[in-house]
């Protein structure tokens, strides 16, 4: 990919996208071949009523009148097909904005997520919003301008070659030298637009991350900081914006500098024609061949302006063709099982795995959870816990050996099967904006008001809920406003409680819950999972004393595996770990 | 748009020049019509070529002093709407950054970004254009109208005429499509918060196979822009096809007027053709100012946008220059009657708190989940302001001190561990950016991450991802708690910040945080009894009001809330194990 040219294929990219609107196109090119004739016809009807104003006394009224009326009839037809083009280019660009943005939602819902725990959001965001927006400014520019400036060249270059095949000569030989200065400033402002929408994203990621953490900046007083390195990347943008901007905007006067000699040159082959006896061109046939060289030259400079605003839609687009272009999580193989009633016997067969290829983390991990079992993982902080659970989940693929549900393969499972099958609570309490009772409902939609209910009773979350202004209506805001961490994880609790799997993974679930609800919760779980299995990740060794199987991890590998107690007589790792965990 | 405007005042000599320089421009297009009319009744009369040819070399002059002008103004343009949007946002980012905690509550941070990236885009653009059309459009228009008059003024009233209606409908359009445009606005909001709401939470949106609803809501919402981008495009395309129909009204009133004039002498068929360029004119630059209207309704309605951000005065405000903290005072926390309703909720979260912590107490904050013990404390640093009742830091009121003093005097390890992007040691030093290599060791030894240092290929120069995506919430929270630390301040608050540690781990850095050197007042929030059983002085919270106050001994003496938790996570034999 050359740093000043659009990647090959992005205008084909855009072709595919815009191609589902054919037939609007179709239908919004004839009215444009509607409109620029008649606006090149109008003209030359005001013309002849004006030549048939002769002088004094000499004035043609029975026939002006008429002239007059078909004038007025036409300019109505005129604007009604330029409205009717307009709006119809305007559903056409807003439209494949839409199935872009759509596109690109469907893409981060299939995205491996390798990908989106590498990329900041703040940069994915502004590809969603600034670059589409940008590139629907751009098609919407091209649609309305591009054609017709086109068939007005062609249209005006007709009526001149009537005229006089002299001048229309030059003016078709001078041509040329216009399509080469915009391509020429084009090219080379690609490079800036192109810096520019980089620096954006950039920037994007910094308002994400510093306005995303706003408590957290303010609580460490570091506006200032936080300011000054915004301030650098705002004059980073502002100098490549200005670049981009200027360098984009010489094409509009330059290509008016390359017109005004188009105009020079036929003026002076023109006047010099009139002179010469041989030719039969008049003064007022000189008069319309200007006027129509003038017009001629104008779509140039509309062309070129769309050209130049072109470049910016292209720079945008090939950010968004890359993201959607990403390679989607593997797709489930076409026998994959979907897993039904899933017993819940789970192998995990020398797995290896590592987040960075080139570092080894995980390796060779060996173990087997049967129904019903609760199998709880311990181990330092970093141990790999929760690299496991993204391997159960399948959120990513082991590098070697296998994972079986129920003795498959869970690679030879449909992801969504899989994860239906496992219900999950994460450290990190995600909630999406909506109610209380969306959210609760998450996992099962159709859950009838006294399932949610009694869920949140079970999670000991519906005394707050309760107490909240709405009860089950209160509107949670972007990023849970003032909700408790402790809160959100009794409604990330009640979320999975609802919707009742067969297999529960438990990531230190209740880490910010005080103990006597945890014990509580704890409780329910385990009546709510009997003859299920369960993996629980928790420091608080009071909700693992009682698992079926221990596994203490330790940089990537397991390192003891056994009931509690077998494990404080073994007198190994877990027993040093539980021991120095006594005040 | 006034604080839009005090931008642009840093500006002003880029402004002027910018729509000067275009004017010029357009005055020089003015003389080509002259030279054109020279080049017909002397060089052609006379059959003089060199004349056409000199007067075609004036038109080149013309057309090259043209460039330069028509260049500088859009340098000039380019530079004022560039320089004014970077300080723009430049300053709204600043103006953020002063927002306390309830303002952020309620304003929500996507509306926050889009106002800062794609609300000021539009102000940049609508400026640019404005600056480069905006003088020019009028000066064309009233310009030929004034050339008319000169021409013929009975026929000119016809321009006089149009001209005011012309006006009318471009200022109902741009009136009529502002709203509608801020409308797009906002619904482009919903857009980004959607899009940031699958991204953050991919991992519960695909364990719970709900991709198809998310597709499907955001579709929902997608489609809701697609139609306000619509609707206030259908108003915004009315204007050139309207504009049209006008001028070729005027256009046949103007010729069929011309011709009575014509007929009973009173001006010549010249006339007529010179009234119909000019009018021809007034449609050429009318059709320019169309395309800039949109962009000028749309920059109008983004600029309101961020208006209102502006509008938004910080809550919590500090004084100037802020009062002296009396370090020689006993006390260092004092809540008096402290009642605290948060922005969005009805109930108070916490009423009646009164307590007081001794300098260099180990102060432990146990309760159920929701029973207020964040909210006390983040009334200390001052993120929030009580309804009612005072909060004392060093013997004064802390909304006497400047908030450079409460940020030297309180540490705080919050809630959720979020590292920002850059360096480990760039994290280590927001506590204080002075620290040596040496201290950020020392408070990475007490904060135990030191292994976690010693894990990484570059160590304390290890690059963090967005919010340390590299790094396990255990590890975080160990790096945020040894941010704190290098602070060193007097007062050290953890709000539940060693849930994700090992209970070994957990142990360790308790023992390290007793010893510290500068004996700082320590605010440990926790669920473990284990975390705070041998404070000072415990606080049991319940329900938003202090349930008991005091050691460990005392409270299960007395309060049955701790001793319910006392026993509870000391049953079965695993006492104090946590």
């Amino acid at each position: 990919m050359s740093a000043e040219k659009a990647p090959k294929g992005t205008i084909k990219k855009v072709l595919e996208y815009v191609s589902k609107y054919r037939f609007l196109i179709i239908l919004s090119l004839m009215l444009t071949v509607i409109n620029v004739s008649l606006t090149l016809y109008i003209p030359l009807l005001f013309g002849s009523a004006i030549d048939l104003i002769i002088g004094e006394g000499l004035v043609d009224f029975a026939a002006i009148r008429p002239e007059l009326g078909k004038i007025a009839i036409l300019s109505v037809i005129c604007a009604g097909a330029l409205l009717a083009m307009n709006l119809l280019n305007n559903r056409i660009t807003f439209n494949t904005a839409r199935d872009i943005r759509n596109d690109i939602f469907r893409k981060i819902n299939v995205l491996p997520l390798e990908y989106i725990d590498r990329h900041p959001t703040g940069e994915t965001v502004s590809r969603m919003v600034t670059d589409v927006e940008q590139f629907s400014d751009g098609l919407l520019m091209g649609f309305t301008q591009l054609f017709s400036g086109v068939l007005t060249i062609a249209g005006t270059l007709i009526l001149m070659l009537k005229i006089n095949w002299k001048i229309a000569l030059v003016v078709v030989c001078l041509t040329p030298l216009s399509l080469f200065v915009a391509r020429f400033i084009a090219k080379h402002t690609y490079k800036f637009f192109n810096d520019q929408s980089k620096v954006r994203a950039e920037q994007t990621g910094v308002i994400n991350e510093v306005t995303g953490n706003l408590k957290v900046v303010k609580a460490f007083n570091r506006e200032k900081a936080e300011l000054k390195r915004f301030g650098e990347i705002n004059e980073r943008l502002e100098k490549v914006s200005l670049k981009a901007i200027f360098y984009s905007s010489l094409t509009n006067p330059v290509t008016r500098f390359v017109n005004a000699l188009v105009y020079a040159a036929v003026a002076f082959v023109g006047a010099t024609d009139v002179i010469s006896p041989y030719t039969a061109l008049t003064v007022g046939m000189l008069t319309s061949v200007l006027s129509y060289a003038n017009q001629y030259t104008k779509p140039f400079n509309e062309i070129s302006g769309v050209i130049a605003e072109f470049q910016n839609a292209l720079a945008c687009a090939a950010r968004i063709f890359d993201i959607l272009a990403q390679t989607p999580e593997k797709p489930d193989s076409d026998n994959a099982k979907t897993l039904k009633n899933t017993e819940g016997n789970i192998e995990v067969i020398s797995v290896n795995f590592s987040y960075d290829k080139n570092r080894e983390f995980m390796k060779d991990l060996n173990f087997s959870a049967k129904k019903g079992q609760k199998i709880a993982i311990v181990g330092p902080t970093g141990c790999g816990k929760t690299t496991l659970i993204n391997l159960l989940m399948r959120f990513y693929d082991v590098d070697k050996g296998s994972i079986t549900v129920d003795g498959t393969d869970i690679r030879n499972i449909t992801r969504r099967s899989l994860r239906a099958s496992f219900g999950m609570v994460l450290q990190d309490t995600w909630l999406k904006p909506g109610t209380v009772r969306e959210n609760i409902a998450f996992g099962k939609p159709d859950a009838t008001d006294e399932e949610i209910i009694e869920a949140a009773k079970r999670a000991h979350s519906y005394s707050f809920i309760k107490r909240l202004p709405n009860g089950l209506d209160t509107v949670i805001g972007e990023d849970s406003g003032s909700l408790s961490e402790g809160q959100k994880q009794l409604l990330c609790i009640t979320r999975v409680m609802l919707s009742l799997p067969s297999v529960l993974i438990l990531d230190e679930a209740t880490s910010s819950i005080d103990v006597n609800t945890e014990i509580r919760i704890n409780k329910a779980f385990d009546e709510l999972m009997h003859g299920r299995t369960s993996f629980i990740v928790a420091h608080r060794l009071s909700t693992i004393l009682d698992a079926d199987k221990i596994l203490v991890m330790d940089k990537g590998r397991i390192v003891e595996t056994g009931t509690h107690k077998e494990l404080l007589e073994k007198g190994g790792f877990y027993a040093n770990l539980f021991n120095s965990s006594f005040c | 748009m006034k604080k839009l405007l005090t931008f642009i005042n840093g500006y002003r000599k880029e402004a002027v020049m910018a729509p000067l320089f275009k004017m010029l421009e357009a005055l020089l297009e003015l003389f080509v019509p002259v030279i054109v009319k020279r080049i017909i009744d002397i060089g052609i009369a006379t059959s003089d070529t060199m004349y056409i040819l000199k007067m075609c070399g004036v038109l080149f002059l013309l057309a090259l002093v043209g460039l330069i002008f028509s260049i500088t103004a859009q340098y000039f343009s380019a530079k004022a709407a560039v320089g004014t949007s970077t300080r723009l946002r430049y300053s709204l980012f600043e103006h953020i950054g002063t927002l306390s905690y309830p303002d952020i509550d309620t304003l929500g941070t996507s509306g926050l970004i889009t106002r800062m990236t794609s609300d000021v885009n539009q102000v940049q653009n609508g400026i640019n254009l404005t600056l480069r059309l905006l003088l020019r459009s009028p000066f064309v228009v009233f310009g030929a109208m004034i050339m008319a008059f000169t021409v013929d003024k009975v026929s000119a009233v016809t321009f006089a005429v149009t001209i005011p209606v012309l006006s009318v409908v471009v200022f109902a359009v741009m009136l009529s499509s502002m709203p509608l445009y801020r409308l797009v606005q906002k619904r482009l909001d919903k857009v980004l918060s959607s899009t940031r709401s699958a991204l953050n939470g991919v991992r519960v949106i695909r364990a719970f196979g709900r991709e198809q609803e998310e597709i499907k809501e955001f579709e929902q919402i997608n489609s809701e822009l697609n139609l306000a981008s619509r609707k206030a495009g259908r108003i915004s395309t009315l204007l050139n096809p309207v504009t049209y129909v006008l001028v070729n009204i005027a256009v046949i009133v103007l010729i069929y007027v011309g011709a009575l004039r014509v007929d009973s002498g009173i001006i010549t068929k010249g006339s007529v053709v010179a009234l119909y360029n000019y009018m021809s004119q007034i449609l050429v630059e009318l059709v320019k100012l169309a395309n800039l209207i949109i962009n000028i309704s749309r920059a109008v309605a983004s600029s309101k946008r961020i208006e209102a951000v502006f509008a938004v005065k910080p809550t919590v405000t500090f004084p100037e220059k802020g009062a002296k903290p009396d370090m020689t005072s006993d006390i260092a926390v004092c809540f008096k009657n402290v009642r605290f309703t948060y922005p969005s909720s009805s109930a108070a979260a916490i009423a009646d708190v009164s307590f007081s912590v001794k300098k260099g107490e180990r102060i432990g904050i146990i309760g159920a989940t929701g029973s207020g013990k964040t909210t006390i404390i983040n009334l200390i640093p001052r993120f929030y302001d009580p309804d009612s009742g005072e909060v004392l830091l060093f013997g004064r009121n802390v909304k006497e001190y400047a908030s450079g003093t409460i940020n030297e005097l309180v540490a705080v390890v919050p809630q959720k561990a979020v590292l920002f992007n850059g360096t480990v040691k760039d994290n280590l030093l927001w506590g204080n950016s002075d620290a040596s290599d040496e201290e950020l060791y020392e408070a990475l030894d007490i904060a135990q991450g030191l292994d976690i240092i010693a894990s990484k290929k570059d160590g304390i120069n290890e690059v963090l991802t967005e919010g340390g995506k590299n790094l396990s919430g255990g590890q975080k929270q160990r790096l945020t708690i040894a941010r704190a630390l290098v602070k060193k301040a007097p007062v050290l608050i953890l709000d539940d910040s060693s849930s994700a540690l090992d209970m070994a781990t957990d142990r360790k850095l308790r023992n390290a945080l007793s010893k510290l050197d500068y004996s700082p007042t320590v605010f440990i929030v926790s669920q473990r009894i284990s975390s705070v059983i041998d404070c000072d002085k415990i606080i049991v919270t319940d329900d938003g009001n202090i349930a008991g106050i005091g050691t460990n001994e005392e409270l299960l003496a007395s309060c049955d809330i701790y001793k319910e938790i006392y026993n509870s996570q000391t049953k079965g034999g695993v006492a104090n194990v946590g």
